[in-house]
């Protein structure tokens, strides 16, 4: 479809603002050209959203197990509430007085979170899970600085970990220590053993990890960092599958972050606003970012004594809270604990309709999701985990994650959601069970899925060769390209 | 209870037969059971009436201003409709990042039209996809300059504070030294910065107008900077570009800002997004998603993530940037907003924006609210408050009118937009008149 810019036409506009009720006053130096906006009338406008809209698939759309991602439904009541004026609308440097509002649904929040992870206080300024870390990493390492510590330069991350655990412990200043995980998929207790001593921060951990698998040994694994002088970071990005069974602090983490459009249903929107406060035991609490929304006759902001500083402008990603405060008001202490039970009985249905044919990385019970190895398949038939994943496309179905963790091979890693009925499920079983035939079959039509998406695969080596990745560039460069082209000739 | 869980017990029974479980909580036995929590300290769920109303009661201890007179970094501009209307479409509020190209190319083409967009405003040649904030941009464009050699970044003591304190935070975990460039009479003062460069200066960061509103001289900064071969950074306001001398015009190789007055709420901070740009030798260093243009199997064009090999879930350690969600329906929001206005209404929100803070600043310094600093400003400035800023901003407060910022017991950075109307100015005017 056409480019906004190729649709504009000069002249076009909406009417949006009245003349100006003052003497204009012109800067001294201005630009000395017009910047190339479109300029489209507003039907125009709105259709040309309309399209690219129906070449968008969310969750509104249809099943979407994306493994760690948690893609469960996003009730509408967070969007109405998030909404309303008194919050949509309040500067966020008024007076405390007149925000009473706001950090009253910050403080509420902060408890209800801090009791479901089991943790002391909270921050909610981070806006995603990786900023998250980055602050709970922080907190680990202002700990550390301020007990006049300076050996502890190192965390440990299993090689199963997300891709933003190290890449963050990497931005707080630390050097990373990677170790395997065991056959299990679990922590090697004799490797952490090993790598534990006198230089580490803290370990980071998420459990249920990513292969799905609770790590049973979890209060072992927490008592060795701790006897060796390290804290424990849990990345909440699987919480769903425990949430409201078992909490973090109980395990024996000191500090954790939390992903609000994860777990608690606010939306994705197409990679962000998301949230990820950072929860912490008391022994972090006078190093969290500041400010701090403290309880008094009435609620004010507090500088904790030797807060880290501020990971964000002002307070976080209010409004995304707002529709995690909403959702948790909504399930409240009866309706937590059935997520993660639906979430585990659902990912555990799935992966029983599946492991007769499919081989499960791990063929044992699955938490919220399950990773099935399809290099047996691969070898059988030159199908690939991608080429499944492209099939399902064509079958109207999101795919799972590919090629993560990359401790297995040929992974596609499903996570259903408590929020899919059972048909939902059986259609999608039904789906891989018929491309898992085809890929037996005629195993040629599955590498050119899919083809009934808005494109076919897509050249993605020659886009990362050559980068166009702003519309009037690539054409200046594509029309130099040319007049040389023909200066040559 | 509320839930969003549509298995009904009979349903329920049948999957729990087929996975080999008689109950849901048989599905957590290989846990170890003394972590097992009995119940949540949690009150009853509710329905969603009564969520509705609950929060609403909360809301209305808020105050909601009509007229609003601060800025200091979230800006009060008129949000068109159409912006709304486009941003709530579920299909945008529900997808996650699009890693499956071929069924969201919707949102990479949005992506690549903001992209296209925000250059477009800034005079720059390459942008990402948006990150969390303009102080968080901010800090990573720091980071993109450092190298072995240059470690040391100096930054204005005009800029904001809350971006100031980011960087700060940043710059301790990554071990990036910071160096505070002082102001002189509002503006960064030259000399420092001529006395302050060396060879291991990797950047410098102005924001431009400043904290104080005020026009910074980009020229000069330029000039020295390269000198020493660092990089200049400038933080913007976006709807300034729509009249001012862009960051490329200045020869910055770096323009990030916040972009929450491009079409977004007050929201109290947040949801909002921070845009990057570069010049293109800069591209490969920039962090977080970037989608570029490629064409699918049967030679279409088509639009994808790419650029991965700088990006955290190849690189781990060793990425650009830990940047994984960012603030993708934000940066959708800037693209609807630019294209809403176009570049003649952008123009307009920047120039009106400007001229009523010219005719505000005139009629203040008529009651003894006269400017603390010399020299051109955007839309924001600082006066004195002869009777005490607090006393001041009572006053307004009192009639629905959220006044200035107060910097300190006796002075008040103002701002204004669009939305400020004439008969709005002369009100604060008068009533401040009867204040003293």
């Amino acid at each position: 479809m056409e480019l906004i810019f190729e649709k504009s036409r000069e002249g076009r506009a909406l009417s949006i603002l009245p003349a100006c009720d003052v003497e204009i006053v012109m800067p001294k130096e201005c630009r000395a050209e017009a910047p190339k906006l479109p300029q489209l009338s507003e039907n125009d406008l709105s259709r040309h959203y309309t399209q690219l809209m129906k070449r968008t698939f969310g969750v509104n759309d249809g099943f979407y197990p994306l493994g760690s991602c948690t893609m469960k439904y996003n009730p509408k009541i967070n969007e109405l509430t998030a909404a309303l004026p008194g919050f949509a609308g309040v500067h966020p440097l008024q007076e405390e007085d007149t925000v009473q509002g706001c950090l009253t649904a910050m403080k509420t929040a902060e408890k209800y979170l801090c009791e479901i992870t089991g943790m002391d206080a909270m921050t909610m300024q981070p806006a995603a899970g990786a900023h998250g870390e980055l602050t709970g990493l922080l907190l680990i390492k202002a700990y550390h600085e301020d007990r006049g510590d300076a050996r502890r330069t190192k965390i440990i991350v299993p090689d199963s970990a997300h891709g933003t655990n190290p890449a963050s412990a990497a931005m707080a200043g630390f050097e990373v220590v990677n170790i395997p995980s065991g056959e299990d998929g679990c922590v090697d207790l004799q490797k952490l053993r090993e790598v534990c001593g006198q230089d580490t921060a803290g370990l980071m951990l998420t459990n249920p990890n990513t292969v799905g698998l609770f790590d049973k040994n979890i209060l072992e694994i927490t008592r060795i960092v701790h006897e060796a002088g390290g804290l424990c970071y849990y990345d909440g990005a699987n919480l769903n599958a425990v949430v409201g069974i078992v909490r973090p602090g109980d395990m024996g983490f000191d500090v954790i972050h939390l992903n609000l459009h994860k777990t608690f249903s606010t939306p994705h929107g197409g990679g962000g606003p998301g949230s990820g406060p950072v929860g912490c035991k008391q022994l972090l609490v006078d190093f969290l970012p500041a400010p701090y929304v403290a309880e008094g006759e009435t609620l004010r902001f507090e500088q904790p004594e030797k807060s880290i500083g501020k990971v964000k402008e002002f307070y976080g990603n209010f409004l995304v809270m707002v529709k995690a405060l909403t959702y948790v008001m909504m399930l409240g202490r009866e309706g937590i604990p059935e997520v993660a039970k639906h979430a585990v009985l659902n990912a555990n249905y799935m992966m029983e309709g599946l492991k007769d044919i499919y081989k499960m990385a791990y063929d044992e019970r699955c938490m919220h999701e399950f990773v099935m190895d399809l290099s047996p398949l691969k070898h059988k038939t030159g199908v690939s985990a991608m080429d499944v994943a492209k099939g399902l496309l064509d079958l109207g179905i999101h795919p799972p994650t590919m090629y993560f963790p990359l401790i297995v091979h040929e992974a596609l890693m499903v996570e259903p959601t408590e929020t899919e009925s059972k048909e939902t499920l059986d259609a999608a079983v039904a789906a891989f069970r018929k491309l898992y035939d085809m890929a037996c079959e005629e195993p040629g039509t599955l590498h050119e899925a899919p083809v009934s998406a808005a494109v076919r695969r897509l050249d993605e080596l020659s886009a990362a060769r050559n980068p166009r990745i702003n519309y009037y560039a690539a054409q200046a460069s594509s029309s130099k390209a040319k007049a040389k082209k023909e200066e040559a000739r | 209870m509320g839930s969003y869980i549509p298995a009904v017990e009979q349903e329920t029974k049948q999957m729990l037969a087929a996975v080999g479980c008689e109950t849901t909580q048989q599905l957590f036995s290989h846990i170890p059971q003394e972590m097992i929590i009995k119940e949540l300290k949690l009150p009853s769920g509710m329905s969603e009436m009564e969520v509705l109303r609950r929060l609403t009661e909360m809301m209305e201890k808020n105050k909601v201003f009509r007229s609003i007179f601060r800025g200091a970094g979230a800006y009060d501009h008129y949000i068109p409709a159409i912006v709304t209307s486009v941003t709530s479409k579920e299909e945008f509020v529900t997808a996650y990042t699009p890693y499956q190209a071929e069924i969201s190319q919707g949102v990479l083409q949005n992506i690549f039209e903001y992209q296209t967009m925000i250059c477009q405003l800034t005079g720059m040649e390459a942008s990402n996809a948006s990150v969390y904030d303009g102080a968080t941009a901010a800090a990573e464009a720091l980071a993109m300059c450092a190298d072995r050699r240059r470690k040391k970044a100096l930054v204005s003591a005009a800029i904001k504070p809350d971006v100031m304190r980011v960087i700060e935070t940043y710059c301790h975990g990554s071990g990036m030294e910071v160096a505070v460039i002082a102001e002189a009479e509002g503006r960064t003062d030259m000399e420092a910065l001529a006395s302050m460069l060396d060879d291991g200066v990797a950047c410098v960061y102005l924001e431009q107008p400043n904290f104080y509103g005020l026009l910074e001289d980009c020229q000069k900064a330029e000039q020295l900077v390269h000198q020493t071969k660092a990089k200049l950074i400038l933080g913007v306001n976006p709807i300034s570009l729509g009249i001012l001398k862009t960051p490329g015009e200045c020869g910055a190789d770096i323009a990030v800002g916040e972009g929450q007055p491009l079409g977004m709420p007050l929201s109290f901070g947040g949801p909002y997004m921070g845009f990057m740009t570069c010049k293109s030798d800069m591209m490969r260093k920039l962090p977080g998603r970037i989608v570029g243009e490629t064409a699918d199997a049967e030679g279409k064009r088509a639009y994808v993530l790419t650029l991965q090999a700088r990006e955290q879930h190849i690189r781990r350690e060793k990425a650009s940037s830990n940047v994984c969600s960012n603030q993708a329906l934000c940066a959708m929001t800037a693209a609807v907003y630019m294209a809403a206005m176009g570049p003649e209404g952008i123009r307009q929100a920047a120039l009106q924006s400007a001229s009523k803070a010219a005719y505000l600043a005139k009629e203040l310094s008529k009651i003894g609210y006269t400017r603390v600093h010399q020299g051109e400003f955007f839309n924001e400035f600082v006066t004195a408050a002869p009777s005490g800023a607090k006393k001041a901003l009572d006053a307004l407060a009192d009639k629905g009118i959220l006044g200035g910022l107060p910097l300190d017991d006796n002075k008040i950075l103002w701002c204004t937009t669009e939305k400020n109307t004439k008969a709005d100015m002369d009100r604060v005017v008068a009533i401040l008149k009867e204040v003293g």
